[in-house]
Parts: structure tokens; C-alpha cells; sequence
């Protein structure tokens, strides 16, 4: 009877139960909380200046938005105020760079401070597993940093909102290159995709400080040739031949073509503007504001995609 | 049951191996000392053992048939890497704690009864200990995890003589006193005699001596007579031929009841001179199966002059 009673052998016991997830929990928080808390202060300090000023911001916008005459001067003036205040973001470039340094400072040491320090042979030779190990490691902390991420989205798209409001009234709009990528989703998915490619980049490189090198470079040739590159094929460009396109509009190109459909190119134009001698300033090169009306009178038409 | 059983194992760095047609078979209960000089293949083996890399040809199976780096294999075995890897910015409390969590079986009892024994305080950050503190607690972070197989990796080479010392000592207690087989690598002959009874000589990737202590020991003696004599004993498996000014050395594979010839002189033989005269041939051989030590050729010139 002692046999069968005896308790199941070491191996058997340990095919049927696994040390448990929850476990990585502690250890992810006890090896990254610094850079957990620098994110968290990073993301706060932001959240602050962006409530701060995003109280002005509305009462700007009520101001202005109440403000008769619409057209007036003083009516311009304060609408330009109120534009002026998103300065301190840099019309949003400075929110652009915030998952940049989460992908470089959280995503790239998660693995290359293992392999640079040595510590893979002990982290991966535990009971818990390597695989098992590394993978509660990353997604562990890419759910903190998209929580984190998404938490601030709902901030920014609070301050932005007087902006996207006020239509084309102010530069900031939803299509502006500075704010696209950082509306919604996009805001946590780009810091997901820094996470990943600093990840990425210190399990190729195996060393912290040449990782977090390549990661800001990376995410930064993502971002522009995302915005440059892509981001024109995600929806089909609307075409119009009217001069004044809608003000929030992306423009994505210009082209004057003749009557026939012909698109002309700028040494026609500039002989064009030649015999035009009223407009024509110095060297050549037209001056004045009417140049779009003197070529649409020449049977010229401009497209504008956007 | 083999704790390591390995079969044609071999590893290639680029265009370098690192370890060739390795065919090895260690039974549980032993402490194994693998031996060999630098750039033999050592590190290489224990971490195909332990499942950091992957064998480029041939198979590895560890505690009796697992694979290597699978969750049932690493939950009996703790590794030891060399220079005690540890995170040098938490307490030692803390990778207590790490290591807690990471395994199924941790003895926090033991693990702490172990580190106040050695004076290492526990809210000291691992970095800051000394060198034979951190060793050992990254002895006791593997021993408290109960396993059954220890493999450590030049785990003494940069010990101090005292520090070495004792991290031996925990090592065969926990050999004795729990059963844990042992496999550690080093280069410190000297140290092996009191500590190991079982021997992998490894040399230039390939696994040159491998059996008991007790038995190797038994199987080779030292004869000793004229130099001039030397060359008579070719039909015998000499291992390796020291010469003197009158007299010659002859590591011999032989068994003690051997007849010693006249005007020779048979000595048992050390474990550290043992594994020096293999290291000094690495065309010798002491391998489970056919004896595969070469003859001694009948003519031997110069005193250097190796068997081939």
C-alpha cells in the first residue's frame, strides 16, 4: 500500500503543474519598476503641463468662440492666442517622441541588460522556463506601458478637442501631421510598436546602451516614413479642382493641368507667367496672390489630392 | 539512471566546434568533475546540458531522458554559470524572493540558515558582496531549489584558497547529505581529488577520459625503471612516458595484479597526475568499451616524444 500512496515523482509532478504566471508579476515589477515609475513620470509631468494649460485652452476657446463679430479683428486675435497656446507641444512633435523613449528606456534593457550582464544564464535556467519567462516579461509590460499609453490618450484628446472643434480655424486639426498619429489608438499602438522594436532590437544587440541607440532610430524612420510614405494610402485621396480646398484637409499633392487633362509642368507655367508681365517680379518669379487666378484664367487648372 | 547521457553531441560556433562527437553517459550519484583546458569545450557542454544552446549534431538528454531547457528537466536541475551570475542591484533578500517565485520548490529556510551562516546579510545588494559571498549565494539560490542535479561552471576559478574551500564544502554536503549529483567544470586539478569520483577529461571538443575516479585510478599505475629500458614496453597501453636523466615514468593502463618487470617499480598513480599525462596526450585515451590507449612505439626518440 506505501507504494501507492507514496507521492508522485518529481517528474511527473512537474509535467502536470508549472510554476504559474502570477508569479512573473512580482518579478517583472521588482526588475523594471524604475523604468515603470520613469514612464510614469514622464507620462504624469506631460498630463500636468497638458492640464494646466488645457483649462486655458477651453476658456480660450469659449472666449473666442463667443467672441462678435466673427470676422473682426479682435475676433482674429484672440482665436490666434488660442491657437498660440498648443505652442509648448510643438504642434504635437513633443508627444510624438514620448513612445520613442518608452520603446528605448522600458522595451530595449528588458532583454539586452539580461544578455549584457550575463543574467540569462541564471533568468533562463530557472524552474519557470525560458520561453514562459520572456514572454510574461513582454507582455506583462507592454500592458502597462499601453495602459499607461491609452490613459494619457484620454487626456490629449480632452485638450485637444477646443482645437478640432474650432474646424480650420486654427492649424491644430485632426489631420495635422503633428496630431494624426497620436489620436485614439494610434497614441498606445505607437508605443506598443517602440516597446516592440526596443525589445527587438536588445535581443539582436545584446547590449543596453547600443539598443536604446537603435531603437530611437528605428521608431524614428518608422514614424516618417509612416507619415510621409503610408499614411497617403490609407484612405483614397479626394480630388477637387477647387482652389480653396477645405481648411483641415491633408494636402497630399498639387498639379496644374491644361483643359485637356495634361498636366503641365513648372517651366510651362513660369513661360505662362512670363507673358504676364504686371505680375511677373524680379528673376521671373510671380509675386503676387493672383497667380492661381491668372493660370485658371489660361485655361489652366490646378488638382489638389487630399 | 544517467544524469547526462549525451550521444555524437556536437556544437560548432561559425565555422569553430566547440565540441566534437561528444558521446558521454554519467550514472546519478556522483560528483563529475569535467576537466579540461581552455577552450575544450566545458562551458559548451554544460549549457547544451542546461538547454542554453542548442547541439548543432548529435542528442543531449539530462535526468534520465529530458530534454534539456524543457520545464520538467529544469525544474530538477539548478545551474550555476561561471562568475555566479546574479542581479548585482538587488538585495539578496530579493533574488531569494526572484528565485522563490521562478521555481516550483524553493527552501527559504535553508536558504537563509545558509547565508547567515556565511555572514551574508540579507539586505545587502548582491553587488556589493565579495566575490566568495556572491558565489555562494548564487550556490545556495541553486541548492534551496532542491534539485537533483547541480551544474556549476568554473564555479571556484576566481575564489580565494578560504572561499574555495567552503564552497566545496556546501557542495559535497549537499552531495552527501541529499543526493544531489553534481556536475561542475574547472581547470583547478588540485581541487578534484577531494572532491570528485567521477572524471570527464575533455579535451579539443572531444571527451578523452571518462569513468569513476576509483576505477581510472585502479586501471592506469606508474612504472618506473631505466630510462634505457623504456622503449621495451611497447606491447603495454602506455598513456604518457616521463623521462628523467636515469630513470623513465610510464603512465600504463594496467590493473594492480599486472606483473611488474625486473628492475621496474609500480606506483599507484595520483588523480592529478592522471589527468595531466592525458592532457598531455590528447591522442590517448580512457573511454568505457575497448581500452583505446595507444601502444607505445618501439623506438622512441626524443624524451617528448608522445605516443601516437
Amino acid at each position: 500500500m506505501t507504494a501507492l500512496t507514496m507521492p508522485a515523482r518529481p517528474e511527473q509532478d512537474a509535467s502536470l503543474r508549472p510554476v504559474p504566471w502570477r508569479r512573473m508579476a512580482w518579478v517583472t515589477w521588482r526588475q523594471h519598476r524604475f523604468a515603470l515609475a520613469g514612464v510614469a513620470a514622464l507620462l504624469g509631468a506631460l498630463a500636468v503641463c497638458l492640464w494646466l494649460v488645457g483649462l486655458q485652452v477651453h476658456h480660450a476657446y469659449a472666449a473666442a468662440a463667443a467672441c462678435h463679430p466673427a470676422g473682426s479683428a479682435i475676433c482674429y486675435d484672440m482665436f490666434s492666442s488660442f491657437s498660440g497656446m498648443d505652442g509648448f507641444l510643438a504642434n504635437g512633435f513633443i508627444l510624438q517622441a514620448v513612445p520613442a523613449l518608452i520603446g528605448a528606456f522600458v522595451g530595449a534593457p528588458v532583454l539586452a541588460r539580461e544578455m549584457e550582464t550575463g543574467t540569462f544564464r541564471y533568468a533562463w535556467t530557472q524552474g519557470f522556463g525560458r520561453w514562459r519567462w520572456t514572454l510574461a516579461k513582454l507582455v506583462l509590460l507592454a500592458m502597462a506601458v499601453a495602459a499607461a499609453a491609452g490613459l494619457f490618450t484620454l487626456l490629449m484628446s480632452w485638450y485637444y478637442q477646443p482645437y478640432f472643434a474650432a474646424g480650420n480655424q486654427t492649424p491644430q486639426t485632426p489631420l495635422f501631421p503633428g496630431l494624426f498619429g497620436l489620436r485614439g489608438v494610434a497614441f498606445a499602438a505607437w508605443t506598443l510598436a517602440a516597446f516592440a522594436i526596443g525589445a527587438l532590437a536588445g535581443v539582436l544587440i545584446r547590449r543596453v546602451v547600443p539598443a536604446i541607440a537603435a531603437t530611437l532610430a528605428a521608431y524614428a524612420g518608422l514614424a516618417f516614413a509612416t507619415g510621409l510614405f503610408l499614411r497617403q494610402h490609407y484612405l483614397t485621396p479626394l480630388l477637387t479642382s477647387n482652389s480653396n480646398p477645405p481648411g483641415s484637409a491633408w494636402i497630399i499633392s498639387q498639379q496644374w493641368q491644361t483643359t485637356g487633362g495634361q498636366p503641365v509642368s513648372q517651366s510651362v507655367l513660369s513661360q505662362v507667367l512670363q507673358g504676364a508681365p504686371q505680375l511677373a517680379g524680379k528673376g521671373g518669379v510671380p509675386k503676387s496672390l493672383n497667380v492661381t487666378q491668372y493660370l485658371s484664367q489660361h485655361g489652366y487648372t490646378q488638382w489638389t489630392s487630399y | 539512471m544517467n544524469i547526462i547521457e549525451t550521444s555524437g553531441l556536437s556544437k560548432r560556433y561559425g565555422s569553430t566546434w566547440a565540441l566534437r562527437e561528444c558521446s558521454l553517459a554519467v550514472p546519478a550519484g556522483h560528483v563529475a568533475a569535467l576537466v579540461g583546458p581552455n577552450g575544450a569545450g566545458k562551458t559548451t557542454l554544460l549549457k547544451l546540458a542546461v538547454g542554453l544552446a542548442a547541439p548543432t549534431a548529435g542528442t543531449v538528454t539530462v535526468l534520465g531522458g529530458r530534454t534539456p531547457g524543457s520545464p520538467a528537466a529544469l525544474d530538477g536541475i539548478a545551474f550555476v554559470a561561471q562568475d555566479a551570475p546574479l542581479y548585482k542591484n538587488l538585495p539578496a533578500v530579493d533574488m531569494l524572493h526572484l528565485t522563490r517565485n521562478l521555481n516550483r520548490r524553493f527552501d527559504q529556510r535553508y536558504a537563509e540558515t545558509r547565508l547567515a551562516e556565511f555572514g551574508i546579510p540579507l539586505s545587502r545588494r548582491a553587488g556589493k558582496l565579495s566575490g566568495g559571498q556572491q558565489a555562494q549565494l548564487a550556490l545556495t539560490l541553486a541548492l534551496a531549489r532542491r534539485p537533483r542535479l547541480l551544474l556549476l561552471d568554473e564555479p571556484v576559478a576566481m575564489l580565494d584558497p578560504v572561499a574555495r574551500h567552503d564552497f566545496m564544502a556546501t557542495v559535497l554536503t549537499a552531495a552527501a547529505e541529499d543526493g544531489v549529483s553534481v556536475l561542475l567544470s574547472s581547470h583547478v586539478l588540485a581541487e578534484l581529488e577531494r572532491v570528485a569520483d567521477y572524471l570527464i577529461l575533455l579535451s579539443r571538443g572531444r571527451v578523452q577520459v571518462a569513468g569513476e575516479i576509483d576505477d581510472l585510478l585502479a586501471s592506469h599505475r606508474v612504472l618506473t625503471g631505466p630510462a634505457a629500458e623504456a622503449g621495451r614496453y611497447a606491447e603495454r597501453s602506455v598513456v604518457h612516458v616521463r623521462r628523467g636523466e636515469a630513470q623513465a615514468h610510464l603512465l600504463v593502463r594496467a590493473a594492480a595484479d599486472d606483473p611488474v618487470p625486473p628492475d621496474w617499480e609500480a606506483h599507484r598513480v595520483g588523480l592529478e597526475e592522471l589527468a595531466l599525462a592525458y592532457l598531455r596526450e590528447p591522442g590517448a585515451a580512457a573511454l568505457p568499451g575497448p581500452a583505446r590507449a595507444r601502444a607505445l612505439p618501439l623506438e622512441t626518440g626524443e624524451p617528448s616524444e608522445v605516443t601516437r
